[in-house]
C-alpha cells in the first residue's frame, strides 16, 4: 500500500516540503546563520505595516463575505431543491473561473472609464468618474468576489444538517421565527460560520492577483512583499522570512481551528 | 393560503443582489470581447469579433494557449493515476501513517500559493527547470493532486471493498481485480478528479508567473503581464474562451456525478 501512495508522496515532498524548507533555510542562513531577515520584518516599517494591513483586509474580507454569504447559505438551505440546485449553481460557476479572468472583469467594472464610473455618469449621479480601483477599495471588492464562495459551500453544508423540525419545536413552543432563529438555528450553524471563516481569512492573508493588479501599488499585501523582494529587489532571504512568517500565521489559525472544528470541514469544499 | 412575510421578501431581496453582485462581472467580460471599440465602452458601439482575430492570428497568444493546453493535459495524464493510487491506498490501508500521508497530500491547499510558488522557484534555479515545459507540468501536478485524491477517496468511500475480495477469491490477483470490479464503480469520481485538475492547471497563474518563461509561457502568465500595462479587449476574448472551456468541463464532471449518484 505505501508502494501506491510513493509516487504522489514524492511529487508533494519535491514540490511542497522540499521548496518550503529551502525557504526556511534561506531565511536563517546566509554565510552562516542569521536572524537579520526576521529583525527586519520587525523593525522596518514597511514589512510590517503590510502585515497589519494584509491582516485588517483579510479581517474586512472575512466579515463582508460573511455578511454576503449568511443570508445566501440560509435561503438556499430553505427553499425547495430546485431552487437551491439554481442558488448553488450561481455560488459555483464564478468559483471555476479564473481567478485572473475575475480579476480583469473587475478592472473592466471599476476602472475610471468603467462600466459602472459610465453608467453612473449617463445617469448623471456623479460628474467627475470616483476612483474604484488601483486602491484598496478595489482590491477588497474584487477579492470578497472571489472569495465568496468559500464562505457559503460550508455554511450551505452545516445548515443542511440542521433538522428542520428543531425550528418547529421552537416555534410550537412559542418562539417567534426571530427568536428561534436566534436561539436554535445560529448556534447551530455556528460550525459551518468557523469553517467558512477560516478558509476567506486564510486564504486572502496569501491573495496575490487581486492587491497586485486592483491594488494599484499602493495596496501592498504580504504576498506582494514577497515577490518584490524575488523579482525586484532580489532579496531573496528577506522574501523568505516574510513568506516564513506567513506559513507560521496559517498553520497556527488552522491549528487553532482545528481545536474546535474538523478541519476536513474546513478542506472540503472545492 | 401562506403569506410572504417582509422579513423573507428582505431575504430574497438581499440573497438576488449578492448572486448578481456574484455572477455579474463574470457575464461582463462577454460582451465586451464582442465590442468594435478600442476601449472599453459599455454597451458596446457594435459587435465585431476584432479581439478573437486578434488572438487567433498573434503568434504569441497562440504559443501560450499551446503552452497551456499542453500543460493542462500532462498534469490530467499524470495526476490522475497518482492521485487515484494514492486516494485507493489510502482507503484500503489500515497503516497509521496513512492518516497522516493523507494529510500531507492535501499540503497544496493549505500552504498560501505564493509560498510555494516562491519556494518552487528557488528549487527550480537550482535543478534547471526554470522556463521548462517538464518544470511546468511537475508543479502543476503537485496542485491538481488534491483534487483527485480528494473526490475518488469520497468515490470509494460509497464502494464496499468486499466485492473486491470476491474477485480476489475467484482467483484474480489485486492489479486485475482493481481494474475489472473497482474501477469501474469509482469512474465518475476519478472523471470528476480529473476535470477539477484540468481546470487547475489552466487557470495556474502564480506558479506560473516565477517559473515560466521564453516560450513555454502559459496564457495566464501573457494575459498578468498584458493586465498590468494596460487593458486590451483581446484579454476579454481570452478570458471569454477560457471561462466558456471551464463551464463546459465543470458541466460535463457534474453531469457525471448526477448519473454516478
Amino acid at each position: 500500500m505505501l508502494a501506491l501512495v510513493s509516487p504522489a508522496l514524492l511529487v508533494i515532498l519535491a514540490l511542497i516540503v522540499l521548496p518550503v524548507g529551502w525557504l526556511v533555510w534561506q531565511s536563517i542562513y546566509h554565510d552562516g546563520f542569521t536572524l537579520e531577515n526576521y529583525r527586519r520584518i520587525v523593525t522596518e516599517d514597511i514589512y510590517w505595516r503590510s502585515f497589519a494591513l494584509t491582516f485588517e483586509i483579510s479581517l474586512l474580507v472575512t466579515v463582508l463575505a460573511l455578511l454576503l454569504g449568511y443570508p445566501v447559505a440560509y435561503l438556499a438551505n430553505a427553499v425547495p431543491r430546485g431552487w437551491s440546485v439554481l442558488i448553488l449553481a450561481l455560488v459555483v460557476l464564478p468559483f471555476w473561473t479564473s481567478v485572473l479572468v475575475r480579476a480583469y472583469a473587475w478592472l473592466a467594472l471599476l476602472q475610471r472609464t468603467g462600466v459602472i464610473n459610465q453608467f453612473l455618469r449617463y445617469l448623471d449621479v456623479i460628474g467627475e468618474p470616483l476612483a474604484l480601483v488601483h486602491n484598496t477599495f478595489g482590491t477588497v471588492v474584487a477579492t470578497v468576489h472571489i472569495l465568496l464562495p468559500f464562505m457559503v459551500l460550508p455554511l450551505y453544508a452545516t445548515m443542511q444538517k440542521i433538522p428542520g423540525d428543531l425550528m418547529q419545536a421552537g416555534a410550537s413552543l412559542g418562539a417567534g421565527p426571530t427568536h428561534a432563529f436566534l436561539r436554535i438555528f445560529l448556534p447551530l450553524s455556528l460550525p459551518g460560520v468557523l469553517a467558512g471563516c477560516t478558509m476567506v481569512f486564510v486564504l486572502c492573508l496569501g491573495f496575490y492577483i487581486t492587491p497586485e493588479l486592483l491594488g494599484g501599488g499602493r495596496t501592498v499585501m504580504v504576498s506582494m512583499l514577497v515577490s518584490r523582494n524575488v523579482e525586484l529587489y532580489n532579496q531573496f532571504g528577506a522574501a523568505s522570512a516574510v513568506a516564513v512568517v506567513l506559513l507560521l500565521s496559517v498553520l497556527a489559525i488552522f491549528f487553532v481551528v482545528s481545536r474546535f472544528i474538523s478541519l476536513d470541514r474546513v478542506l472540503g469544499q472545492k | 393560503m401562506r403569506t410572504i412575510s417582509p422579513g423573507r421578501i428582505a431575504l430574497i431581496a438581499t440573497c438576488a443582489l449578492v448572486l448578481i453582485f456574484l455572477i455579474l462581472p463574470v457575464l461582463i467580460i462577454v460582451p465586451i470581447s464582442f465590442s468594435s471599440a478600442r476601449f472599453l465602452t459599455f454597451p458596446p458601439p457594435s459587435l465585431s469579433l476584432r479581439w478573437y482575430q486578434q488572438f487567433f492570428s498573434n503568434p504569441a497568444w497562440m504559443q501560450a494557449t499551446r503552452v497551456t493546453l499542453t500543460v493542462a493535459i500532462f498534469t490530467v495524464i499524470i495526476a490522475t493515476p497518482l492521485g487515484v493510487a494514492a486516494a485507493y491506498a489510502i482507503s484500503q490501508s489500515k497503516l497509521r501513517i496513512m492518516r497522516f500521508v493523507h494529510m500531507t497530500l492535501l499540503l497544496p491547499l493549505v500552504v498560501p500559493i505564493i509560498i510555494t510558488a516562491v519556494g518552487i522557484y528557488f528549487v527550480y534555479v537550482r535543478v534547471g527547470l526554470v522556463a521548462t515545459m517538464p518544470g511546468l507540468v511537475l508543479a502543476n501536478v503537485m496542485l491538481g493532486l488534491p483534487y483527485v485524491v480528494i473526490s475518488v477517496l469520497a468515490g470509494l468511500q460509497s464502494f464496499d471493498p468486499a466485492q473486491e475480495m470476491v474477485a480476489r477469491s475467484l482467483g484474480m490477483n489485486r492489479l486485475r481485480s482493481f481494474f475489472a470490479v473497482t474501477l469501474p464503480q469509482i469512474k465518475s469520481s476519478v472523471m470528476t478528479g480529473g476535470i477539477f485538475a484540468f481546470i487547475s492547471a489552466m487557470d495556474e497563474t502564480i506558479i506560473a508567473l516565477f517559473i515560466s518563461g521564453g516560450q513555454y509561457q502559459p496564457l495566464t502568465k501573457r494575459m498578468f503581464t498584458a493586465l498590468r500595462d494596460e487593458i486590451d479587449p483581446t484579454i476579454a476574448a481570452i478570458s471569454t474562451l477560457m471561462t466558456a472551456a471551464s463551464f463546459m468541463l465543470v458541466l460535463v464532471a457534474s453531469a457525471r456525478q448526477k448519473k454516478a449518484g
